[in-house]
């Protein structure tokens, strides 16, 4: 049965997109038992032009809601093992000369100075480069040279960024938000899936927030905790891109395995030591090339190990300055 | 000569956009001129003047600048051809959300702020609704989330057109843009063409400079609000 033909009736229960729609263009509803095809012909000239619609471009535009929901739905979410990296030139044209394959479930460190090109490697890999940034660097998926439909569609990108730039802007409460996202992304249960990711994201920072918090108040740790949880849990992106992931409270550690657990490729602009020596090789950066790549070798991963019971007495002193309480005890390990 | 309507609200990054585009079409060894139309005033012009591109710069003054620039739009076609121009650029503000200055046959490219919030293109007319191409700006600075859900109402308020985030300050995803202008079809004679959408009636005193309130200045085409607790009582 086309659209046209559809009582009208039945559009809020078979195309709620669609229903949703006409009831924000403040349309109104049809005669009981007319058919869309029927209700659109009697539609007042006046109610269409306050809507900004002709009546065949309302039609046209209905029908490709509805085929845009069928394609968003049927849309199996991708499956990512390798990207892979093909080495372009340096900021003076040298050749990079490297070929780095990253899987699934690996987190990748990329380390220099500012100004280095850290931020351009990112961007050439968020957009899929293929010989057409400054780099001259191209990404493969899965071995393979991606389609250009599967790089230029916004809203299921193959790559997730999470960057110390970006903010909650919207008027919304964090349970809110969430949900909104779960249903974008098609998701069966969306009031049990934000329950999740605010659970999950609690989990991650030492001050815990209601689900009822807006998220536009959410502290710096509160605000990456939370997007670190939706893009582990709800994003679709296969991939996750990080420029640092700022002290603030998180539990750093619990964030990465929470990310590679869901078998994403990890990639974290970092000079944190507890983030950089977690990843299995960092990618050190100059003049705009790959340099060198190092793989974390036995002895850093025993300093690692150190390195975070430090941190765990840090943030042992943080929480206890969080209740109101006093450091007065010698600090036999930092003498 | 390709010409290309660009239509977004005020403030939301369309010379930035276009400046980027401009500069990547310019490389292909392309001539391209922008037509921008604004309301009350534009420094947008020394802007485009400084980068070397040639710029025809209309205010709109009283009128809405989509008006202005439907009623200008073959004038500033000749000025393109006139300047030897391969891609003319019609920049325009639509400043109620309910105008459009797309026309048939046109490649017509919507700019929305991904900063404006998630509900708002349920909110943008005609303008997003009958684009080809819609670019959203300034989602760098707001959270994955936000993006992914902005882009999604983007695409159930444009199905099946494209939508893309292009940074103007960066320049990232500009050359996303650029590969569909330059796959668009070649731009007709305007003389005859028709808008996609019609633009609002503007026929009330006080379209034409009434500044007194009250019934009795009411005439022509007067719509009044519904009020609930009025309704209930009837």
């Amino acid at each position: 049965m086309s659209l046209a033909e559809l009582p009208f009736a039945l559009l809020p229960e078979r195309h709620p997109v669609a229903a949703e729609f006409i009831v924000a263009l403040a349309l109104p509803p049809a005669a009981p038992g007319a058919s869309v095809g029927q209700w659109l012909a009697g539609l007042p000239d006046e109610a269409l032009f306050d809507a900004g619609m002709q009546r065949e471009q309302l039609l046209d535009h209905l029908e490709r809601l509805v085929a845009e929901v069928r394609a968003l739905a049927e849309a199996t979410d991708e499956r990512i093992d390798s990207l892979t990296l093909l080495g372009g030139r340096d900021k003076q044209g040298h050749a990079e000369n490297r070929e780095l394959v990253f899987h699934a479930g690996e987190i990748v460190c990329i380390v220099g100075p500012t100004g280095s090109g850290k931020s351009r490697l990112l961007a050439d890999i968020e957009c899929l480069a293929q010989g057409d940034t400054p780099t001259g660097r191209r990404v493969l998926v899965n071995g393979a040279e991606p389609p250009a439909e599967r790089r230029y569609a916004p809203d299921r990108k193959l790559v997730a960024q999470l960057s110390q730039n970006m903010n909650f802007v919207v008027d919304l409460s964090v349970r809110e938000l969430i949900e909104m996202h779960a249903r974008c992304r098609m998701v069966a249960d969306p009031e049990g899936m934000a329950l999740t990711v605010i659970a999950c994201a609690n989990a991650l920072t030492g001050e815990k927030f209601a689900a009822d918090t807006s998220v536009t108040q959410l502290s710096g740790g509160q605000t990456r905790a939370l997007m670190i949880a939706d893009a582990a849990l709800l994003s679709a992106s296969p991939v996750v891109l990080i420029d640092e992931i700022e002290n603030a409270g998180v539990d750093r550690k619990r964030a990465l395995d929470l990310l590679v657990g869901g078998a994403k490729i990890v990639l974290i602009s970092t000079h944190d030591p507890l983030l950089a020596l977690r990843g299995a090789r960092r990618l050190v950066i100059r003049n705009g090339g790959i340099a060198e790549v190092l793989d974390t070798s036995a002895a850093e991963r025993r300093n690692l190990e150190r390195i975070e019971r430090l941190d765990a007495t840090l943030m042992g002193i943080r929480e206890r300055l969080r209740a109101g309480l006093r450091i007065e005890e010698t600090l036999t390990w930092a003498e | 000569m390709q010409l290309i309507t660009v239509a977004g609200s005020p403030s939301v990054g369309k010379t930035s956009v276009i400046l980027q585009v401009a500069k990547l079409l310019r490389e292909e060894g392309l001539a391209v001129g922008v037509a921008k139309f604004d309301a009350l005033s534009s420094d947008d012009g020394h802007l485009y003047a400084r980068h070397g591109i040639p710029v025809a710069v209309g205010l709109a003054g009283a009128l809405c600048p989509d008006h202005y620039f439907v009623s200008n739009v073959t004038d500033c076609q000749a000025w393109g051809r006139r300047q030897g121009l391969d891609v003319l650029i019609g920049e325009s503000a639509g400043l109620c959300n309910r105008c459009s200055p797309h026309i048939e046959g046109v490649l017509a490219i919507c700019v929305v702020d991904a900063l404006a919030g998630v509900h708002t293109p349920k909110k943008i007319g005609p303008m997003l609704r009958l684009a080809d191409l819609v670019a959203i700006t300034k989602g760098d600075i707001i959270s994955q989330v936000e993006r992914e859900v902005f882009a999604f109402h983007v695409r159930l308020a444009n199905p099946g057109a494209p939508a893309l985030f292009c940074n103007g300050l960066t320049g990232q995803g500009a050359a996303d843009l650029v590969r569909h202008i330059r796959a668009a079809a070649p731009t007709p004679d305007l003389d005859g063409s028709r808008l996609r959408f019609s633009m609002p009636a503007a026929v009330c005193p006080y379209c034409v400079g009434e500044t007194a309130i009250g019934e009795t200045h009411q005439r022509g085409n007067v719509k009044k609000m519904r009020f609930a607790d009025l309704e209930d009582s009837r």
